[in-house]
């Protein structure tokens, strides 16, 4: 009885690493475009979580418009790759032109000034989910309760990969989540260390005004971080809709609190920090999901927040050293 | 008139409400080493970030070598040859040294391999602590990557903003050696410096800054004789 007991105990501890884990992924791709933005203009990108939810309504979109039944069978990997490129394709413009429109005029006028502008586009984004769930199609349930969470098509099954009997659930799902991050993680790396562009993202993040004296445009430069971070809020949108099929023009607001305090918790301005902050930050809304009640999950996500804001604010991995002038 | 490189006509330069500078007029020959001295806050460095595009220049024209570059974005004054070693070096502090040089030849396409052997022999250091992040090195050796970092986008004039400032005295030397050994190579210069004395020395010509207009100018040999400038700049005769 005794060894029966623990064995259940492990697969439950096991099934909340995984899902823990899986979550972890999806804030990481939230939480790079969080650290890559601040780190070039010291910006905390307050609509970047909102940028994520239209995403997630994006890719419902397309797939209401294409119809769901050409999904199903063995069209359904190129359909979830065709609502990855579309999602990243769109968050990566609609976040460009957020940078054009709303922090590009005020990046002279202070940080403070960036800031208020952040948290208005912010206010933008969420309506604009708000509306687009208003909108007359099947997908969005006719469109009669605007404000209501949309059911999100689960294309992807939920087969337990580890067979029916075991108690573990490892489905495709998990591995869309993996198979998506891993490789985004592997290219945003090589960008960032060996190409033209990931050099002069990292002068310019380091020293703005020494970049633009070497010849690089760093107007160009924090266009194309808004991009590259857009892209990655995309794929985020997508995998997150895949996964929990559920979305909400709200959604946002928690995904990118989760996200920032993953940033955070890795050191602001670092990408590995983020990465490995968002994979604590999942497994631990996990283990309290699981441990404790859901209800203090927030609650323990937004202590760390603070306890990391009070005693280490350059995070974990975050450079302490200042730099010599 | 073929030989004049760098015209500056009456800029002007505001930050807000305060106005840096009122009317700077200035020229640069091929082939010189011009100095800019004046004490600090004059609008000396104001001056060299508005030719490189930094700062926005509310009236005057900059020309160099013949063509506006007013108003143009800076990387495209550095494309042009125009390079600044700017105040407080600036270096990247997280990029290694090698890496710190790379980026001054961002615009290079090509092999680099010639540039960073002429910076070497230039400043032996630099390939010494090639793999060295640049934050950890010395003040005076983060000067030599400064003026390293310049040099291998190519520049045909180079500005260089305070190069002995906070170095030590022996290294001083070293550098305003190297500004002089980059001159007879060829190499145009545009001098901003409150170490007057050594700036004149080293000067053909030398212009005075004060409170953001130019005032004074002369050949660097007049105007270390010159009473105002001596009693103003050089700590007395």
């Amino acid at each position: 009885m005794k060894k029966r007991l623990d064995s259940m105990e492990l697969d439950f501890f096991l099934q909340q690493l995984i899902t823990g884990l899986s979550n972890g992924m999806i804030i990481a791709l939230i939480a790079i475009g969080y650290t890559m933005v601040y780190g070039i203009i010291e910006l905390i990108n307050f609509a970047h979580g909102d940028l994520f939810m239209l995403g997630s309504f994006l890719a419902l979109t397309v797939l209401g418009v294409l119809g769901i039944d050409a999904w199903t069978g063995g069209g359904t990997w190129l359909g979830v790759l065709l609502l990855l490129l579309s999602s990243a394709a769109f968050c990566a413009g609609l976040n460009w032109s957020i940078e054009r429109i709303a922090y590009r005029p005020l990046r002279a006028s202070g940080k403070l000034s960036l800031l208020v502008s952040a948290i208005g586009a912010s206010f933008i984004l969420v309506n604009l989910g708000l509306f687009w769930g208003g909108l007359p199609l099947d997908v969005f349930a006719g469109g009669v309760a605007a404000a209501a969470p949309k059911d999100f098509p689960p294309l992807v099954p939920n087969t337990n990969l580890l067979g029916e009997d075991s108690l573990v659930q490892l489905t495709p799902k998990d591995l869309l989540v993996l198979g998506v991050t891993l490789p985004t993680m592997l290219a945003l790396t090589w960008i960032v260390t060996r190409t033209r562009l990931g050099k002069a993202m990292r002068a310019t993040a380091q020293n703005p005004v020494a970049a633009r004296l070497m010849g690089i445009d760093t107007d160009r430069v924090i266009g194309a971080t808004f991009l590259i971070g857009g892209a990655l809020g995309g794929f985020a949108s997508v995998i997150y809709a895949l996964y929990n099929n559920t979305i909400s023009f709200q959604m946002g607001y928690r995904a990118g609190m989760d996200a920032f305090t993953a940033a955070v918790l890795g050191g602001i301005g670092s990408m590995p920090g983020a990465v490995a902050g968002a994979l604590v930050i999942g497994l631990v809304r996990a283990m309290s999901d699981g441990y404790l009640e859901t209800r203090w999950t927030n609650t323990i996500v937004f202590g760390i927040l603070v306890l990391i804001l009070i005693f280490r604010p350059s995070g974990l991995l975050g450079s302490r050293a200042k730099e010599k002038v | 008139m073929s030989d004049l490189m760098l015209e500056v006509r009456g800029l002007e330069v505001r930050y807000g409400a305060v106005q840096a500078l009122r009317g700077v007029s200035l020229d640069v020959r091929q082939g010189e080493i011009v100095s800019l001295i004046g004490t600090n806050g004059a609008g000396k460095s104001s001056t060299l970030m508005a030719i490189s595009g930094i700062a926005r220049a509310s009236a005057g024209a900059i020309a160099f070598e013949g063509r506006d570059i007013l108003g143009r974005p800076a990387h495209e004054i550095v494309a042009r040859g125009l390079a600044q070693v700017p105040e407080g070096r600036r270096v990247f502090p997280r990029l290694t040294v090698r890496e710190n040089l790379e980026m001054g030849a961002f615009l290079q396409r090509g092999s680099i391999d010639g540039d960073l052997a002429r910076v070497h022999t230039l400043f032996p250091v630099l390939q010494e602590r090639a793999q060295q992040l640049a934050g950890t090195l010395s003040g005076g050796e983060q000067q030599m990557l400064a003026i390293g970092r310049a040099l291998m986008g190519r520049p045909r004039l180079l500005m260089m903003d305070e190069p002995s400032m906070g170095i030590a005295p022996i290294l001083v030397a070293r550098i305003f050696e190297a500004i002089r050994e980059l001159n007879t190579q060829g190499l145009t210069v545009l001098l901003v410096e409150q170490n007057a004395r050594a700036a004149l020395r080293l000067s053909s010509r030398a212009f005075v800054v004060e409170n953001g207009r130019t005032t004074i100018t002369g050949s660097g040999r007049e105007l270390l004789h010159d009473e105002r400038i001596a009693s103003a700049y050089l700590g007395g005769a």
